[in-house]
């Protein structure tokens, strides 16, 4: 049985009194088994755990300085630019930051989406990461509000008027959120209260998120069973090392965009202090909301809208319940394929209509591509399950190495002894 | 085939990134802002202080009649080369309302370095007042709050001309070719000669223009160097370390492989 | 096959520490301090602050036997034009009779210029004494009503729980009636 060994003292007591270090060496150490054909599409789950952390940490310092009233915040934001020291760098990299956690997150749904990793036994570990999704969205819409731009102020006043499409306490829904009669000072504060509250219960989920993934360990690109100890690996050193050389690409990427081009996926208007009399001509929410503003706006019935929006996401809840195959990952799945790039190109031109006026073409794409992206899951997906001719499977994760050259085997990786 | 996949999918992404993201570079209908080159544009990128500085003065003598500058303060202004003296020296010609003194009443004193520039008018009613309902804007961010901002301003400036025959201009507003709307309450600021230069560089329209939008890029995102500079080292210890990281990797990795 | 192997044993089954795992090991450390330090720069003061950390002062105005208080960096200054009887009293105490012994001399530039920070070094109390009709307490200097502390024309304590004088700003006369206190604002 492979369990940690230490030859130092210290660590020994500390060990025996609170077993943190062999906790450690279960959960991402050398002691926890990893399927050893994990893809690079495997690195965007400890993407998004750091880059939840550089939220954190950005977050936490950006607060000391942060002001919450409609009178001092966006002047203290500017105060953090120029007079703060290095707070040009905090601003920057926060709200980069948030664009680069939703691009690492998307990504990992669409990887857990091909591969089929929200199937049996995984359902509760992906629908806890839906509820992740849910709160950075959350997060990210009240973290915005706060600079108080005009983006900030209109963005929170079309979002905020949608709850008044619920019947019969919809009026009093809005007035409660705001706490007066529009969104104004105690609004700004209550977001703020809020936007720096969650991002823990977000950790705390996460937490929840990978317990249930320790469960039954990783999916992999082949999407079949670990069968013994030779298809597995130790997380430490495999895939902390692979993880760290994708966290430098990451960092690569992020500093490109943090140093070079930190206004590009933001909106001029926010940089003009907001004005409630004076409505910008385009009110746009920030890019990783477009494809779901796009949804909202294609129904011309505003509850209806307002149940679409939540519904395109309330669908991914119940995912596991809606794709029917029992083969879990998209290369076996030739049919399902065509598809799953036909969902990908649906969300990117939901994506361009939400940053459109909609009307006219815009318009009719929007519906076609909502259409599109809910009979997608309700009806092509459960379809799928029933007709779709899948590719046969391999025996195991080894078996292609084992049966190609007759030097390979034995020559393999350590194989992990069953943990 | 599955790097055909993933390479197809990383190009959709990429697709998307281009336009959907941005608000789009022109203005609104189409219009082509004129590229100058500037010289903070690109990753090493810097101010001109001589052109900040000219741009300082066409501030100064035109537009702080009407706009306010209220982010950046007199210190800020060493950024331009400024010392020490010649910063005292230009807040001291502001006359600063500071109070209530001990008689509680505000009295007047001149600016020192860490006084910001005064405000044109004592409130937004009263700017909207003496400006034909309109409100003139701080100019302190006016390079980042327009697309393509110093661009922007640069052909605000220069684009006022006579409307075409048949564009019918409302009461109190003035034809300009890049305004989003084209009607722009603002009459045209700037005129050949409007501004003597201290370096005796000539004064064309163009050029005051240039120099004013140079001057806001700076008052807009005066750490614009730094980051840029910054963004040089640590983009350069980044890439090292990932190839070594990389190395590492494949060293891990070389027995499963 | 499967030999139990320690985790330790990678690769070609070397078990010394790679150059390699060195290198990229250091990097980290180096890249992560370097990440560090801005994040604990971004809570010193910053540049706004930083530029009210001097006040000049013009003592022209302020007549002999007169005091005034200023602000510097949010706390009150004393400033007092003492009288040569003010001089002469704090120069006469015997400067080992003092709970914080220091002679006149060492707390001024000109004897006529007095300038302190007026907060009592026993809890924070401002003194009294600046303005006309205030208790100066038995010692001709300033009285703190909180807890009783008396302070003399140097600024001294002499009696009361205060520990220690009425600390002396850094300061500097840039002409014979102008002088300005904390740092210069090239320094800051």
């Amino acid at each position: 049985m492979s369990g940690f060994q230490t030859n130092s003292r210290v660590i020994k007591w500390i060990e025996h009194r609170m077993p943190v270090f062999s906790f450690l060496d279960h959960a991402v150490g050398s002691g926890y088994p990893a399927p050893k054909n994990l893809s690079y599409m495997w690195n965007f789950g400890s993407l998004a755990g750091m880059a939840l952390v550089i939220m954190i940490v950005t977050g936490i310092l950006l607060a000391m300085q942060y002001t919450a009233h409609v009178d001092y915040a966006f002047d203290s934001v500017e105060r953090i630019m120029r007079d703060v020291n290095f707070g040009w760098l905090l601003r920057y990299i926060h709200m980069n930051g948030a664009s680069f956690f939703f691009i690492v997150v998307y990504i990992h749904i669409f990887r857990g989406l091909y591969y089929g990793s929200y199937k049996a036994p995984r359902e509760l570990l992906w629908m806890l990461g839906v509820v992740i999704l849910l709160l950075m969205m959350m997060t990210a819409f009240m973290g915005y509000v706060l600079p108080w731009g005009q983006m900030s102020f209109w963005g929170a006043k079309v979002i905020t008027n949608l709850f008044s499409a619920v019947p019969v306490f919809g009026e009093s829904i809005v007035t409660w959120l705001w706490g007066g009669f529009t969104v104004d000072n105690p609004t700004l504060n209550r977001f703020y209260a809020l936007h720096y509250l969650m991002p823990f219960i977000i950790v705390a989920v996460v937490v929840l998120h990978i317990w249930a993934l320790h469960q039954f360990g990783s999916n992999n690109p082949l999407g079949i069973d670990l069968k013994g100890p030779q298809d597995k690996i130790p997380f430490h050193p495999y895939y902390t090392a692979k993880d760290a050389f994708g966290l430098g690409v990451f960092l690569i990427l992020f500093a490109a965009v943090v140093f070079y081009a930190p206004n590009y996926m933001g909106h001029p208007d926010n940089y003009i202090p907001a004005d409630p009399l004076a409505t910008p001509a385009h009110i746009v929410p920030e890019w990783y909301f477009l494809p779901f503003y796009a949804i909202l706006r294609s129904i011309p019935d505003k509850l209806i809208g307002v149940i679409a929006m939540f519904g395109s996401i309330a669908v991914l809840f119940v995912l596991p319940w809606l794709d029917s195959s029992p083969v879990k990952s998209g290369r076996f799945r030739p049919i399902f394929r065509i598809f799953f790039v036909l969902l990908a190109i649906d969300v990117v031109v939901l994506g361009f209509v939400g940053a459109n006026p909609p009307e006219g073409t815009w318009l009719i794409t929007g519906q076609i591509a909502t259409f599109w992206y809910f009979l997608h899951f309700l009806v092509i997906l459960p379809l799928l399950g029933v007709f779709e001719r899948p590719r046969p499977l391999p025996t195991s994760i080894s078996e292609p190495v084992l049966k190609g050259g007759g030097s390979m085997a034995g020559a393999t990786a350590k194989p992990m002894e069953k943990a | 085939m599955r790097k055909g996949l993933f390479i197809g999918l990383a190009a959709l992404a990429a697709t998307a990134c281009v336009p959907a993201a941005g608000p789009a570079a022109a203005a609104e209908e189409g219009v082509e802002l004129p590229q100058l080159e500037w010289s903070f544009d690109g990753p090493f990128g810097t101010f001109d202080r001589h052109a900040m500085q000219r741009g300082l003065q066409v501030y100064r003598e035109v537009c702080s009649t009407c706009h306010g500058l209220k982010y950046v303060a007199f210190r800020n202004l060493a950024d331009l080369g400024y010392d020490e003296e010649e910063v005292k020296a230009i807040a001291a010609e502001y006359t600063i309302t500071d109070g209530p003194n001990d008689e509680g009443e505000m009295f007047e004193r001149p600016g020192r370095p860490s006084d910001y520039f005064p405000e044109p008018f004592p409130n937004e009613r009263a700017a909207a007042a003496a400006n034909g309902g309109a409100v003139p804007p701080d100019l302190s961010l006016m390079a980042k709050a327009r697309a393509d901002g110093p661009n922007y301003v640069h052909a605000l400036l220069t684009g006022y001309e006579e409307p075409p025959a048949g564009f019918e201009l409302a009461e109190g507003t003035n034809y300009n070719a890049y305004f989003p709307g084209h009607q722009i309450a603002m009459p045209q600021p700037l005129y050949e000669d409007g501004v003597a230069y201290a370096d005796g560089t000539p004064a064309t329209i163009d050029q005051m223009a240039a120099d004013v939008s140079h001057f806001l890029m700076w008052a807009a995102e005066p750490k614009l160097e730094a980051r840029k500079h910054t963004g040089i080292k640590v983009l350069i210890f980044l890439v090292v370390f990932t190839g070594v990281l990389y190395a590492a990797k494949r060293k891990v990795w070389k027995d499963v492989h | 096959m499967a030999d139990t192997a320690t985790p330790a044993q990678v690769g070609s089954g070397e078990t010394r520490r790679d150059f390699l795992y060195l290198a990229a090991a250091g990097m980290g450390a180096i890249g992560t301090a370097c990440v560090a330090w801005p994040l604990i720069d971004s809570m010193n003061p910053s540049a706004e602050v930083l530029a009210l950390a001097s006040t000049e002062v013009d003592l022209g105005p302020i007549a002999e036997g007169q005091r005034v208080t200023v602000t510097w960096r949010g706390n009150p200054v004393f400033i007092d034009h003492r009288t040569q009887a003010q001089i002469q009293q704090a120069e006469a105490v015997d400067v080992a009779d003092l709970p914080d012994p220091q002679p006149d001399s060492a707390r001024v530039e000109k004897p006529e210029w007095l300038i302190v920070i007026g907060v009592c070094t026993h809890l924070g109390c401002v003194p009294l004494g600046q303005k006309t009709g205030q208790s100066r307490g038995e010692f001709g200097g300033w009285f703190c009503p909180c807890h009783g502390s008396h302070y003399d024309t140097s600024g001294r304590i002499r009696k009361g729980p205060a520990p220690l004088n009425l600390p002396v700003p850094p300061y500097s006369f840039t002409t014979d009636t102008q002088i300005i206190i904390g740092e210069t604002e090239a320094e800051a």
